[in-house]
This record gives structure tokens, sequence and C-alpha cells, in this order.
């Protein structure tokens, strides 16, 4: 059967044996999803639909037993997050978080990508090593670690700053230095990801446009930006979005790093205010704040695409 | 020097970029240095100004603390079943699904894609609230299965063993068809054997995020000894023991090096995982 060529195999077959054979496969399709189809309803698909239900309720922790013996309170819970002077502040703040750590985390990434694609060669997978340990370790763990670099008096940080004459400041004490000091852990812990994939990108750069224009008398700073970075589109849109859809739920660095929120909540994310109002017991709120977080995600995702697909 | 960017370059001409990234290098892995020396050095030498780099004198007092005063040795228990019973429930379940959506055809086969698909873009953020209220009326909040049960699997497992299962030859599976092997046999002996990488990779990704998860088992872990090592440490490092740094960085290093040695002995596997993930 398989001999024969493919479009008179499919004729050659009766079609009584054919129906049977679909049947059949699809009687094992449905028999092999069962255990994922199972749990993939009651714990991803079921609380998708639930959770647009309590967003619009006043549930708390009060109603946890009977979680649809509840009031319908429209949007009074977005009004709520919107005049919330607290929740306003966590926006910002994240905001802050994205805007400044999602760049510095393209160009870190993108710099020691190139820099391990035509410089190095023997050692490439050494270096490569290196800088991607951050991203596999915990950020609790991280956290705790760089809270005692950043420590004022006995930390690493200050003393190396010392050296050269400066004194540095209570990095995560400091209204103005607690965000950066988490950005920077954040980018140091998360561009080994994005350098990876810029890594595979830029094999996929074909060598033949370069040497054109190396022939036509473009340098390696033009050649970057007229070749390398066009060709890898793509690539940078991809990084973007997945990495932009982790910084606005960043959550572990100030929980750990700041104790929840910092100074004068200077490093209060969106989504540890979320927490906060799930511990305090207010579900229903959380569930329309965590709405508007996904409403921020999904808009700036579609954004991003607009903008880095579109070709001149 | 037409073409010339294209030679190979020496290690004379390329000295300046090979010092830079030995530099950057250097400050990237400088943490996990300061903590590992940090772990042995006792408490009164972490506070000592300027701080000194090699510990004076190795102390294991960290170490002993975290493990017979703490029950660090149950937290790393848990840790560890809760990350090997999540990985292999979704090596087998998103195999299977892999297979299904991959190789064989049925009705109702696009739909149940889009609907895996759509879920993948649904941040996790947004069930989180629904999930708790579920997994505490289910009673799975008094035991590890409700750090385990709402994870045994995943849409993105799914989509990454579909990808691996449409490269395989379909003829494979026609030839035992005629054999008259059954589908799922086919699956479990024809298909299954030749995934490894896939499962590799798969299985690295789905151990390493359970085992770093901190927010989910923080607000179902009710009882201390459901603690996994990031709730423990976290909890820890934000009460009493805020300023016991040895004791931290011990704890730090108990979370951080198990994974870091996994990494070392699997990194060429999971480094080819994570650029498929991206390209595909």
């Amino acid at each position: 059967m398989s001999a024969t060529p493919a479009p008179p195999r499919r004729a050659a077959v009766p079609a009584r044996r054919r129906s049977a054979g679909r049947t059949r496969q699809a009687r094992a399709a449905w028999l092999l999803s069962i255990p994922f189809l199972l749990l993939f309803l009651v714990f991803t698909a079921w609380p998708v639909f639930q959770s647009v239900f309590l967003a619009f309720t006043d549930a708390t922790r009060r109603d946890l037993r009977s979680p649809f013996a509840v009031d319908f309170v429209g949007l009074e819970n977005f009004a709520q997050a919107l005049a919330d002077e607290r929740f306003r502040k966590a926006a910002a703040n994240t905001f802050y978080f994205v805007l400044v750590g999602l760049p510095l985390t393209l160009v870190v990434a993108l710099a020691a990508a190139v820099a391990l694609n035509k410089g190095i060669g023997r050692l490439r997978s050494f270096f490569r090593l290196g800088f991607y340990a951050p991203v596999i370790t915990s950020i609790v763990a991280v956290a705790v670690v760089w809270r005692f670099l950043l420590h004022p008096d006995y930390g690493l940080v200050n003393e190396v700053l010392s050296w050269v004459g400066i004194t540095g400041p209570n990095w995560l004490g400091s209204t103005t230095w607690a965000m950066p000091s988490l950005i920077a852990m954040a980018v140091w812990r998360n561009f080994g990801t994005a350098m990876i994939i810029f890594l595979a990108g830029l094999q996929g750069v074909p060598a033949s446009l370069q040497e054109a224009a190396a022939l036509d008398g473009a340098n390696a700073w033009q050649r970057f930006w007229s070749i390398t970075v066009p060709q890898l589109r793509p690539t940078i849109l991809f990084i973007s979005v997945t990495t932009m859809i982790g910084y606005l739920q960043f959550f572990e660095e100030p929980f750990v790093m700041t104790d929840g929120g910092g100074p004068l909540s200077s490093t209060l994310s969106a989504s540890l205010f979320t927490y906060e109002e799930f511990s305090f017991g207010n579900y229903g709120y959380a569930s329309a704040i965590s709405y508007l977080i996904f409403v921020v995600i999904a808009a700036v995702t579609v954004l991003q695409f607009r903008l880095l697909r579109e070709r001149d | 020097m037409a073409g010339s960017w294209n030679a190979e370059p020496t290690l004379r001409r390329r000295w300046w970029l090979y010092l830079i990234m030995s530099v950057a290098l250097l400050l990237v892995v400088t943490p996990f240095v300061w903590m590992v020396l940090g772990s042995v050095k006792s408490n009164g030498e972490l506070r000592s100004v300027p701080p000194t780099w090699l510990p004076e004198q190795v102390t294991w007092e960290n170490y002993s603390q975290l493990l017979s005063g703490l029950n660090f040795g149950t937290y790393f228990l848990n840790s560890t079943i809760v990350a090997v019973v999540v990985t292999a429930g979704n090596l087998l379940f998103c195999s299977m699904v892999g297979y299904v959506l991959g190789m064989l055809e049925f009705r109702g086969k696009n739909a149940l894609f889009a609907v895996i698909m759509g879920t993948l873009m649904i941040p996790g953020l947004v069930t989180f609230v629904p999930l708790f209220v579920l997994v505490v009326n289910a009673g799975l909040a008094n035991n590890l299965l409700g750090l385990i049960v709402p994870f045994l699997v995943s849409p993105f497992g799914v989509f990454l063993m579909r990808q691996f299962v449409l490269r395989l030859p379909p003829d494979l599976v026609q030839a035992a068809r005629v054999d008259g092997a059954g589908e799922i046999r086919i699956f479990a002996q024809v298909i299954l054997p030749l995934l490894g990488p896939a499962l590799a990779t798969l299985g690295i990704l789905t151990f390493l995020s359970s085992w770093n998860n901190f927010l989910w088992p923080l607000v179902v872990a009710q009882r201390e000894e459901m603690y996994t090592l990031p709730v423990a440490l976290a909890l820890y490092s934000t009460g009493q023991n805020v300023t016991d740094y040895g004791f931290l960085l011990a704890g730090a290093t108990l979370v951080v090096v198990p994974v870091l040695v996994i990494f070392m002995i699997f990194q060429r596997r999971f480094i080819e995982g994570i650029a498929t993930t991206g390209i595909k």
C-alpha cells in the first residue's frame, strides 16, 4: 500500500475501509487526549471562564465555599481600580519597569549575541553557558543574593564603588534607586534567553548579503543597521513580545527584594498589588485587576506586531 | 580588503573583544560566586567592612542550621517530588496530545488545537484567583497534590510536542498501520522512542519552571510541611531572619546549585530547545 504513489493510494483503498480507518483514528485520538482534556478543562479552561465572572462580582474570601452566591456589581471593580491611588502608583511603576527594562534587555542581549557570533569562536559555548546561567535560577534565591550584594554597609556593590571614591546609596531603601536596582537584576536574569534566540536568528542572516554590502563599501556599523537588524525583525518581535509579557507581570523581585512594595511603594508592581488584594480576601477586585493587566498585555502585543511587522 | 570581515577572527585581532566579554562574564557570575562563598562565612565575617572575598574561616554552621533547625530537608524533598511528578505528567500527557494533533486525522482536530493555542496567550495571573478557589474547594490545598495537579499538563507542552511530531515522516505510521498495529501501540512503540530530544527539552523546561515556581506554592502551601524551597526561602528572608545573611545565602545556594548542576549536564540539548521554541 505504501509503495503506490500518493493520490491513487487514497483512491485504491475501498471507501468502507478508509472510513473505518478514520473512525479508528478518531477513537484513538480522543482516547489519547482524555487525560489532557480532563486536566485542561478543569484547571485551565474552567478558571478562565470563572475569572470573567468573578471580575464583575463583589466576591470575597467569605464566598470561598460558594463562589457563585455573590452579587454582580457591573464595572464597579474596574472603576474602583482606576480611582485607587495605590493601583495607579503600581501601574506607573510597572510601566517604568517595562519601559526601561525591556530596551535594556534587548540591547544587552543583542550586543552579547553579535559579539559571540562574530568575534568569539572557540570559547563561544563557554561564554554562552555563563551568560545563560542566571535565567535558570529561582528569582527568590537570586533576589536574596542581590539584596546582600546591594546592602549599603556590607554589600559588594558599594565596596567596589568606594574604590573609585563613590559613596553608594542605600539602593533598595531609596525611592530613587530601588526601582533601577530591580531593573538591573531583571536584565541580568533575563538577557540570556534573548541572547540564545538572537544567536539562532543571527545564523539565519545570509552571509552573501553581508559580503555584497562589504563590497559596496559599507562598514561594520552600517552593515549591522542595514542588514542584520532588518533580517532579525521577526526575532526582535518575538523576543520583545515574550519579554514584555513577563515584565508586565513582575512580582517576585519587589516581593523578596523590597519586602513587598519598597519605600513609599516605589517598587509596588501591578501583579504585587493584585496579590495583596487577593491576600486581603478581595477576590472579585483582584480578578478585575488581573483583567486590566491582561488587556494591557494584549494591547501592547498587538501594537508591537503592528510596529515591527511593517516593512518599507 | 573585500570580504575580510568574513575571515576567521584571530585571537590577536580580537583580544579586546575577548577582554570585554571576559569582564562581562565575570560580572554575570559574580552573584553566584558571592553566594557560595558567603554561605560558608560566619555572620560576623559577613558584616565586616570592607567585605572579605575568600572566607577567613570556612564554617558549615549555616547549612547545619538550615537542615536541622528549619526542616530544609523537607522543603527540598517537597520541591523534588512536585517537580518530578509535574515533569512526568507533562511528558506523558503532552506527548500523547502532540501525537494526536501532529499525526492523526479526525473531526474536531483544528478546533482542539485552536482552543489549546488560545489559552497559551492568557497569563497565569488571570486564572489565579478562580484556580485557588477551585483547589481549596476540591480539598487539594491540604497536601502536595494542590501544587502538582493543576500543572500536570500545559498548553505549551502540547504545542512543543506537536511541532516535533510534525517533523516525523508519516510513512512510519502508515507502515505500522499496515502491519496491523493499533494507534496507541504505534504511539508507544514507534513515535515515543523517536521523540527523545523533544522529551528532553520539555522535561528540562518543565522541571525548571516547577522547581522555581513561587507565587502558586506561596498561596496554596498553607502548612509549613508543604513549603517548597523558594517559598521557605522567601518567607524566612522577609521575617525575623532578615539580617541572618549566612543562613539566607546557604538557603539560596541549596535552591540554585542543583539546578545549575542539571543545567551543566544537559546544557547543549537545553539551549537547542530554547532556540527552537524561539524560531518556530
